[in-house]
């Protein structure tokens, strides 16, 4: 992976340096309770972790103005967090209760929040890259200066729809950024056993989107190519896309075994390549923070984050007459 | 030999057209490929060419006749040597034709002539003022009354805008609207579906003509999956507001890929609505409900109906609620059920039985999610019996589900049980006999009333 980048070579002040830290780290140990809360049988069916792509959203939302869109996949819960949505609401929506964003109906696939611009949280591998096209469409018709980060991975990124909406994004110079964020495993299948050519960023060439790869394990790298992203789509140049390459250090869902993969290899990106000790480092090293800040900051995440298990225990489940409302507008 | 040349077939749905122009004239030596004339179809304007060389020895349909049925000869081609006086006065006389502006309407398309009974339950008031629309018209207005009255209504689908429409429902609307609002797609259903969702999602109410019904299939995972669950799996926070619009069902020897009726495989689904008109003024009064619903809505257009002329109310703003279905023919001795297309069997066997003495009550559904049940059961009450038709394949129908709701609700008022009439359980064949026996005939709705009512 490309090396590392220091604060002093890059644009970003040591608050907001100190932010990235405390927002990654927000999101895993949020997941890191969720596993756990899985684990307790209080929430069920399908639950994908972030942890290990925490630089993606973050960087990506460091670059993201007021009033800009996202949408994503299934594994959603990093990106709610990171745009500002409520940790008791998402966490509350996976125990399937009442304070849920989607009153416990969505679940941990499918949660929106209107008044953050996310736009879900959807379950079917890559529908919301035409999706996410269309919010730009919308901005671009209402002419309201807007963009889009539509998110997808490795694995969505061989789905038909893709093309179609790139081609369609291209033609009509939609306002979007199309972020693969490459975790290398497409459910248990390797990205080399699944496609024909390794390097994602190209994908847009025959449409004439420009592509560029972005180390995903390094915030300050993913802030970088974000900012560039925008300025694109912003000036009215259409789409652009960045494969973000990440690792996601759980398995795909809480139900995965992950035989496709060694525990060394998982142990190796931990140790080396981590998106949040990298922060700590370079916060530490240039004096930024001292080890007391980061504690401090340790400690508000884990009271934030046990707040937000309390509240998904306690909010009630939904009302039975919940069953039958929210089918018609 | 003097050969006669016909009055061309130019779409699969074509019966009649106008004759609008001749670009050679009597006496004018034509070669094969030669364009000899332009003849308006019920979609388009074509070129005709000549397939045979020769001499163009008379004219038998002056330019400018409307109603010039398919096959009718529009002039002779005679060979070398044969002069005028030659032709054999075989080739019917050509209708006279007449100046555009008060040309006679085109008369009716023959074999399944409109049935015209009193309508019981009529959406306007007595003495509104009406005037003949075609469905075609009627959905074209609709949509641009709606794009009027709402900035964020726009259009997209394959040949909406340049071309005008595939079937001429967008015609003049790019012109009246723009290219921003009138938008021609690539050929890529499952995408721009998902990106007219998306911007249902973003604050647009989009329409979305599919060229037809069949080629939603691509797209079928954003109409149920995004547009139809979103705004339960939000909790309401975010609906879809968007109408998917095009020609559903059989059309004409169009084959087994491009002739299946949908209304059951949609009425299946929560969070869609379905509409399925069989008028004009239903159309257009259906339409604009749709464009204005916050919800998901299908439309399922016809084809085979979008030339068929009905009475349509001239006021400025004509609407028509969901989930009201409408009585066209009273009667007391049985129920048919019908929505869409299905209409003209019901409303032909209805004529066809009361020379009979059997009284039939016709029920036009024209949403059927929601569906009126209450009409339809308040029929069977006072009927005791009930034939549904429709054009659709018969396993889990739409007439299936109403026997259930009728078994549930009104089964001590039956005298017989209810037939379903349906397309049959076959795959649509192209040969011209076959095709006829898969669809529904009015023959077999007459038949399934004469065994309800022990005929």
């Amino acid at each position: 992976m490309a090396a590392r980048k220091t604060p002093s070579k890059s644009n970003v002040s040591a608050d907001e340096l100190k932010k990235y830290y405390r927002d990654m780290l927000l999101i895993r140990r949020f997941e890191e309770k969720a596993g756990q809360l899985y684990g307790m049988g209080l929430i069920g069916g399908f639950c994908h972790l972030y942890i290990g792509q925490e630089a993606v959203v973050v960087g990506l939302e460091a670059a993201a103005e007021d009033g800009d869109k996202r949408i994503t996949s299934y594994r959603d819960h990093g990106h709610m967090l990171a745009c500002g949505m409520n940790p008791d609401g998402v966490m509350a929506e996976l125990t399937g209760r009442e304070g849920g964003y989607s009153k416990g109906k969505g679940g941990s696939m499918h949660m929106f929040s209107k008044e953050k611009h996310f736009y879900g949280g959807h379950g079917i591998v890559g529908a919301q890259v035409p999706l996410g096209a269309g919010l730009a469409f919308a901005d671009k018709y209402l002419d309201n200066k807007r963009v889009t980060f539509t998110y997808f991975g490795d694995g969505a990124a061989n789905q038909g729809q893709v093309y179609e909406t790139f081609n369609m994004a291209a033609l009509w110079k939609l306002p979007v950024i199309f972020v693969i964020e490459n975790n290398q495993y497409a459910m248990g299948t390797a990205q080399r056993r699944s496609t024909s050519t390794p390097d994602l960023y190209t994908r847009g060439a025959a449409f004439g989107i420009p592509g560029e790869a972005v180390d995903g394990m390094d915030v300050l790298a993913v802030k970088e190519a974000g900012d560039k992203a925008v300025a694109h789509c912003r000036a009215g140049k259409g789409p652009y896309i960045l494969e973000v390459k990440t690792y996601r250090y759980r398995g795909h869902s809480m139900s995965d075994p992950a035989k496709y993969r060694t525990r060394e290899e998982v142990q190796k990106m931990r140790e080396e390549k981590d998106a949040i000790e990298h922060v700590r480092d370079l916060l530490l090293g240039g004096k930024h923070a001292t080890e007391d800040d980061l504690k401090a900051i340790d400690k508000e995440i884990k009271e934030i984050v046990n707040k937000s298990a309390d509240f998904a225990k306690t909010s009630p489940e939904p009302a039975l007459e919940e069953l039958w409302t929210d089918i018609y507008a | 030999m003097a050969t006669e040349i016909l009055m061309p077939a130019l779409s699969p749905t074509m019966e009649e057209g106008t004759l609008a122009k001749w670009l050679v004239k009597e006496g004018d030596t034509v070669s094969s490929g030669d364009i000899i004339a332009e003849i308006e179809t019920d979609k388009a304007t074509m070129e005709f060419e000549a397939v045979d060389e020769g001499t163009i020895g008379k004219i038998l349909i002056a330019e400018g006749t409307e109603g010039v049925k398919v096959n009718t000869p529009i002039a002779v081609l005679l060979e070398d040597g044969e002069s005028a006086d030659d032709i054999s006065t075989t080739a019917q006389p050509a209708p006279t034709a007449a100046p555009a502006q008060d040309a006679p309407q085109p008369a009716a398309a023959p074999a399944p002539a409109a049935v015209k009974p009193a309508a019981p339950t009529p959406d306007w008031p007595e003495g509104t003022p009406m005037k003949k629309q075609t469905v075609r018209e009627a959905l074209r207005d609709a949509m641009a009354e709606e794009m009027r009255r709402d900035e964020t209504v726009y259009l997209m689908g394959e040949e909406v805008a340049e071309y005008q429409g595939a079937y001429k429902i967008s015609q003049g609307l790019l012109d009246d609207f723009g290219s921003k609002r009138v938008i021609d797609t690539p050929i890529t259903e499952h995408g721009f579906a998902g990106i007219a969702v998306g911007s249902a999602f973003g604050g647009l109410r989009p329409i979305v003509e599919f060229m037809t019904f069949n080629f939603a299939m691509q797209a079928i995972d954003h109409i149920i999956n995004s547009a139809a669950k979103t705004l339960y799996m939000s909790g309401g926070q975010m609906g879809c507001p968007i109408v998917f619009r095009g020609p559903n069902g059989a059309a004409a020897r169009v084959g087994a890929q491009h002739s299946q009726d949908y209304a059951a495989w949609y009425a299946h689904i929560p969070g869609l609505k379905v509409v399925q008109p069989y008028s004009a003024s239903d159309a257009k009064g259906l339409l604009k409900s749709a464009i204005r619903d916050p919800n998901p809505v299908i439309f399922l257009e016809n084809e085979i109906l979008y030339g068929r002329s009905f009475d349509v109310p001239d006021v400025a703003d004509y609407t028509v609620p969901f989930g009201k279905a409408r009585i066209w023919r009273e009667g007391t001795d049985v129920t048919l059920v019908s929505f869409g297309i299905g209409m003209q069997y019901a409303l032909e066997a209805a004529e066809k039985l009361a020379e009979d003495g059997i009284s039939a009550e016709v029920i036009d559904l024209r949403t059927l999610r929601p569906i009126d049940y209450d009409t339809v059961i308040g029929s069977v009450m006072k009927t005791n019996r009930c034939v549904t038709i429709e054009e659709g394949f018969p396993v889990a129908s739409i007439g299936n589900h109403l026997s259930a709701v009728i078994m549930e609700r009104a089964f001590d008022y039956l005298d017989a049980p209810v037939i379903n009439c349906t397309g049959k359980d076959v795959p649509m064949p192209y040969a011209a006999n076959l095709e006829r026996h898969a669809l529904i005939t009015t023959d077999e709705v007459i038949a399934a009333v004469k065994q309800v009512t022990y005929r």
